[in-house]
């Protein structure tokens, strides 16, 4: 029997997408100084709409209507008013969730089902969540009446591009503060279309700024002497340069950087789950994911076994147009991204681990990478140690408890790792002993506005979400 | 439990699975070393797989595969002749106004009912199945068990669904279940056993996989996730759990196995939902009436309303498919 | 005034439990307020640095392994030792820092209770820091603060006694090892407090003290990729750009004290013990 499922795209058209994108600053959708970007549907590599960027007045510009609508606005409102237009912007964007789920995957290459069913809800959630804690910030932990820190620069990456334009606005704003924020370059869309929803909630001309562009434009707004505190989700490499910048400037930084998470099996596990949460934790997202689960620690005495059900179940994985609903892995995001992809896939075959890939097509057009299992891999290669940010997954295996924790912490990183067992002991030794910012154990990929989410080590620092990710734009 | 003393050859199996079958602390030891099952992670996973989109031609063939696997059932205390004699009516013509409809895997009454339908299926092809064993409890005596699955398969019926003996599940004497379920394989000879373990009040996935797979070492061609008299009946991970298991004996042991589930599925969009979890969970070789069945009712007319509406291009309504 | 020739003390590093001499040999003259020579200290050298972060790093697991309530009762022995050398540590302040005796009581007693405040806290942090998240979902979510490291100190350099204490107790407090430099020109205390930690029931290598050139130590320390977390209280304000520059090598955790050096006798809040805490969420599914 061959059953193939005809294809169930979800419209373009749902996208409303522009010719042309405008900067927000100051309240109103204005043209860049910048030479303007053109950002691409990496499934199709056709140019999906200009994109005005910043210059250095830009950021400048922008910077200074941040501090006139802390000075005058934002920073003094009461908290309760804070709260309802932070609530306001929580139901615009579910109201328009349909709309920025398909631009979302126009834009970035994820799946439709991914856009729809995580990054919008998730980014609804974090505004509603936060919001709350506008008029409650004296019983955060903080002491009494803590205070924002004034004006924060914020730049985020193309992995979730919405998501992260959430984590970062949601906090920064309950606390008091006001904001400029780039996007990634490959990725502005959707945080223009979060624009319109914040100038259509009457927000304050200035409480928001967005401005897109590449590098230059974050480094500018970073080290731009009006800013009061940086946040910075991207590479390690990148976020490292960030906080040698703000060196001596004595200015708030937090980071969420990159990650090389293990994904630990044990043999009592529940295997078709772990098997599950194998595939989520590297597939999910094109494995475009800082806490990707990318190294598999599999004791020995089953990796058989799970090699066996991993390679059936990622064989499953429908890769394609990222519109359509029934596909698993979209695009990757860029050409540069898919260069870097394959050049560590090579890396890991000269290096002498064994390459499987799943036999899936992939579409003649775009940026594809097929899910890809690296088996007999050890601890020196550099597709165990290096963060790869794509569908490739490398299987490691452990004898004994400590060998686990020793390969799992032998790492620069520390943002995450996964732990299968259905020993209850043995889950809760073996998450003391991880030295990462998050825990899953017999899940993997869960992500919560409740729920603090950061690194350990050279993942960062500074935590987003719960009462913890309130101190990064408090002045405590 | 009886000693197996046929040989690991004899039975067809690898050594560690005819191993298991060696006594009771064997089977214990086997079915209590099967992984875990995680109950979010398993829902998680058939809700996932739930939003696939399935649209045109592959919704219509999936129409069509459906409707060629449904057991068409009537277990009523009320049932009659005319009652059976009507169902089976509809399952040699689903849609009399559209003769390109297939014919329904099978229909599935009561043992007393059993001559009736095969009478009136004689020469179609498709399988009178009767519940057997005391359904749907499955409490009486062994001897009972046999002389209704041994009176059923004496008026016709070409598939036996037996049910398990729950109470001796849960209170652990798998050997006696075993046992039960291999004695009635024995009576049903080449007749096809489906094995009901009535999932709803096994409780939990664990209890689901293990009386899976203990009735896959006793024998049974098919496992049957309900009876249909027991709320929950056939749930989507449940059936995962259960085709995870039939997956995993034709890895291990080159058999192929079904699975059914029977009980609460009304509508086409969720046949569909199962027909992608065979497809994924199990594979595609599963997707047959040989390998998967549902058991069912009302969703045959959804099938023929939702197969119309494919093909007329406009929706379709209850007065146009026949009640019986 | 007895006839009696004293027997000076010879200060050396405390570092792995044990007092050794810098293993540069060099030592440098420490001399009163008035400068009045008080001492040869031993003036460590990067290679002392270095051994010293081996041996926080070796204590870091037993130490961060250790139950809070332990910890605070190894915390709370340090105060009482402290308060049995009480009279010791006043004259060693008052040498170091001048001033009236009257002040050197006063801080050596609020040195005390500051060991006391922080040892309350070992047991308590969690809870205070800690979380159950409520996520939307079937899944138990909790987040517990867990010790960074090893951190790296630069203690302050006008308060030898109360300032050290103040950064190093909450650096311990919460399961992290320590490698502190000390007040450059006022290091005695340090020294003594060392000998304190030696005989109380502090595990060798959970604190580790050198004494020196705080420029000249703080770039190795700043730099060295074993160390998690620095807290540059009391490094030369010239010198702190720098040396957070060298910590982003390996994205360490700063504490950076701008402007005067922090009036130590205020009450101080949870925030030094939470500058060197990680907040670690662990998630599980509740099902059957």
């Amino acid at each position: 029997m061959n059953w193939e499922y005809a294809p169930a795209p979800e419209s373009r058209a749902i996208a409303n997408l522009k010719p042309n994108y405008q900067m927000f600053v100051d309240g109103q959708f204005v043209d860049g100084g910048g030479e303007p970007l053109k950002s691409i549907n990496p499934a199709t590599e056709e140019v999906l709409a200009e994109v005005a960027t910043a210059n250095a007045e830009d950021v400048d510009r922008a910077v200074k209507a941040a501090r006139r609508a802390y000075d005058k606005v934002w920073g003094k409102m009461p908290g309760a008013e804070r709260a309802k237009y932070i609530f306001r912007i929580a139901r615009m964007i579910a109201e328009r969730s349909r709309e920025l789920a398909v631009l979302e995957s126009l834009d970035n290459g994820k799946p439709i089902k991914e856009s729809r069913d995580s990054d919008v809800p998730i980014a609804a959630a974090h505004f509603f969540y936060h919001a709350g804690w506008a008029d409650k910030l004296d019983y955060a932990g903080y002491g009494p009446d803590p205070k924002p820190l004034g004006v924060a620069g914020q730049v985020i990456p193309w992995n979730f591009p919405l998501l992260m334009a959430a984590w970062k606005l949601a906090p920064a704003l309950a606390c008091g503060n006001t904001v400029v924020l780039k996007p990634a370059e490959t990725t502005p869309l959707t945080a223009l279309v979060l624009a319109e929803i914040i100038r259509d909630a009457d927000l304050p001309p200035g409480v928001v700024n967005i401005l897109p562009g590449a590098g230059d434009v974050g480094a500018t707004l970073t080290t731009h002497p009006g800013i009061d505190k940086v946040a910075f989700t991207g590479s390690t490499e990148v976020g490292k340069l960030i906080q040698r910048s703000l060196a001596g400037t004595g200015r708030k930084l937090t980071l969420e950087l990159g990650g090389k998470a293990a994904n630990i099996v044990f043999d009592d596990a529940p295997l078709d789950q772990a098997v599950e949460g194998i595939v989520n934790g590297i597939f999910f997202n094109q494995g475009h994911v800082c806490c990707a689960g990318s190294r598999l620690l599999v004791q020995e005495s089953v990796a058989d076994e799970v090699l066996e059900k991993l390679r059936h179940r990622v064989s499953t994985l429908r890769v394609g147009d990222p519109l359509d609903k029934n596909t698993d892995v979209g695009a990757i995001n860029s050409a540069e991204q898919l260069a870097k992809i394959r050049e560590l896939s090579a890396s890991g075959e000269e290096e002498g681990a064994e390459r499987w890939t799943s036999p899936c097509p992939l579409p003649d057009k775009g940026f594809f990478f097929a899910p890809t299992v690296f088996s007999q891999v050890s601890q020196s290669m550099r597709i165990a140690r290096e963060e790869i940010f794509g569908p490739v997954l490398s299987v490691l295996t452990f004898r004994t408890p400590d060998e686990a924790v020793a390969k799992a912490n032998n790492t620069p990183y520390g943002l995450s790792a996964g732990i299968w067992t259905d020993k209850g002991s043995r889950i809760l030794w073996m998450a003391n002993k991880m030295r990462a910012g998050v825990v899953w154990a017999n899940t993997f990929n869960r992500f919560d506005p409740t729920a603090p989410f950061g690194g350990y080590q050279e993942s960062g620092f500074g935590r987003e979400g719960g009462r913890a990710g309130l101190e990064a734009y408090l002045d405590v | 439990m009886a000693v197996d003393t046929t040989t690991g050859s004899s039975t067809g199996l690898p050594p560690e699975l005819h191993d298991a079958t060696r006594d009771e602390t064997s089977l214990r030891r086997f079915l209590h070393g099967l992984p875990g099952v995680d109950q979010v992670g398993v829902e998680q996973r058939a809700a996932g797989l739930a939003t696939r989109s399935i649209k045109k031609a592959s919704k219509l063939w999936a129409i069509d595969t459906a409707i060629s696997m449904v057991d068409l059932t009537t277990l009523e205390g009320a049932d009659t002749a005319g009652k059976v004699k009507s169902l089976c009516a509809k399952a040699k013509r689903p849609d009399p106004e559209r003769p390109d409809v297939p014919q329904v895997a099978a229909v599935c009454v009561y043992p007393d009912m059993v001559a009736t339908a095969a009478e009136a299926l004689r020469g179609t092809g498709i399988n009178i199945a009767s519940v057997a064993t005391a359904f749907p409890s499955g409490r009486s005596s062994l001897r009972i068990k046999i002389a209704d699955t041994e009176f059923a398969i004496e008026q016709g019926a070409t598939e036996v669904d037996m049910v398990i003996d729950r109470g001796a599940f849960l209170s652990g004497r798998y050997g006696q279940v075993f046992d039960e379920i291999r004695t009635i394989k024995q009576a049903c000879g080449d007749t096809h056993l489906k094995v009901i373990l009535e999932t709803g009040e096994l409780a939990t996935y664990d209890n689901v996989r293990r009386a899976s797979w203990l009735a896959l070492l006793a024998g049974g061609d098919f496992i049957k996730t309900s009876t249909g008299k027991v709320s929950p009946a056939a749930t989507l991970p449940v059936t995962h759990v259960m085709l995870q298991a039939v997956h995993d004996w034709h890895a291990q042991t080159g058999q192929l196995r079904g699975v059914k589930p029977a009980g609460g599925i009304r509508a086409t969009k969720d046949a569909i939902r199962y027909l992608v979890a065979v497809h994924e969970v199990a594979g595609e070789q599963w997707l047959t009436p040989d390998l998967f069945r549902f058991g069912a009712s009302s969703l045959l007319n959804d099938l023929l309303m939702q197969r119309r509406t494919q093909l007329d291009g406009h929706y379709s309504g209850p007065d146009y498919v026949t009640v019986d | 005034m007895s006839d009696r020739l004293a027997v000076a003390k010879t200060y050396k590093l405390y570092l792995g439990g044990k007092f050794p001499r810098s293993e540069s040999g060099r030592t440098y003259q420490v001399r009163d307020s008035r400068g009045t020579f008080l001492a040869n200290a031993a003036q460590a050298s990067r290679k002392d640095v270095r051994d010293a972060v081996v041996a926080a790093r070796k204590a870091f697991g037993g130490w961060s392994g250790a139950t809070a309530y332990n910890r605070g009762q190894v915390l709370y022995r340090v105060a009482e030792l402290l308060e049995g050398r009480r009279e010791q540590f006043i004259a060693e302040v008052a040498a170091s820092e001048g001033g009236q005796a009257k002040r050197a009581q006063a801080v050596v007693d609020a040195a005390i209770d500051r060991w006391v405040w922080y040892a309350g806290w070992t047991d308590k942090i969690a809870t205070v820091l800690g979380a159950a998240n409520p996520v939307a979902g079937p899944y138990f979510s909790f987040s517990v603060p867990e010790p960074t490291g090893v951190v790296g100190i630069c203690a302050p350099q006008s308060s030898s006694l109360l300032g050290l204490v103040s950064v190093l107790a909450p650096v311990i407090a919460s399961g992290n090892t320590a490698v502190l430099l000390t007040s450059q020109d006022r290091p005695l205390p340090a020294i003594t407090l060392s000998e304190v930690l030696a005989t109380s029931d502090v595990p060798g290598g959970v604190v580790n003290i050198l004494t020196g050139r705080t420029a000249e130590l703080a770039p190795w320390l700043a730099a060295h990729a074993d160390v998690n977390a620095l807290d540059l209280t009391g490094a030369p304000k010239d010198t702190i750009a720098d040396l957070e520059e060298a910590a982003a090598g390996t994205v360490k955790r700063v504490l950076a004290v701008r402007g005067n050096e922090p009036d130590w006798t205020k009450q101080p809040d949870v925030s030094r013990l939470r500058r060197f805490l990680e907040t670690k969420t662990v998630w599980h599914p509740m099902g059957v």
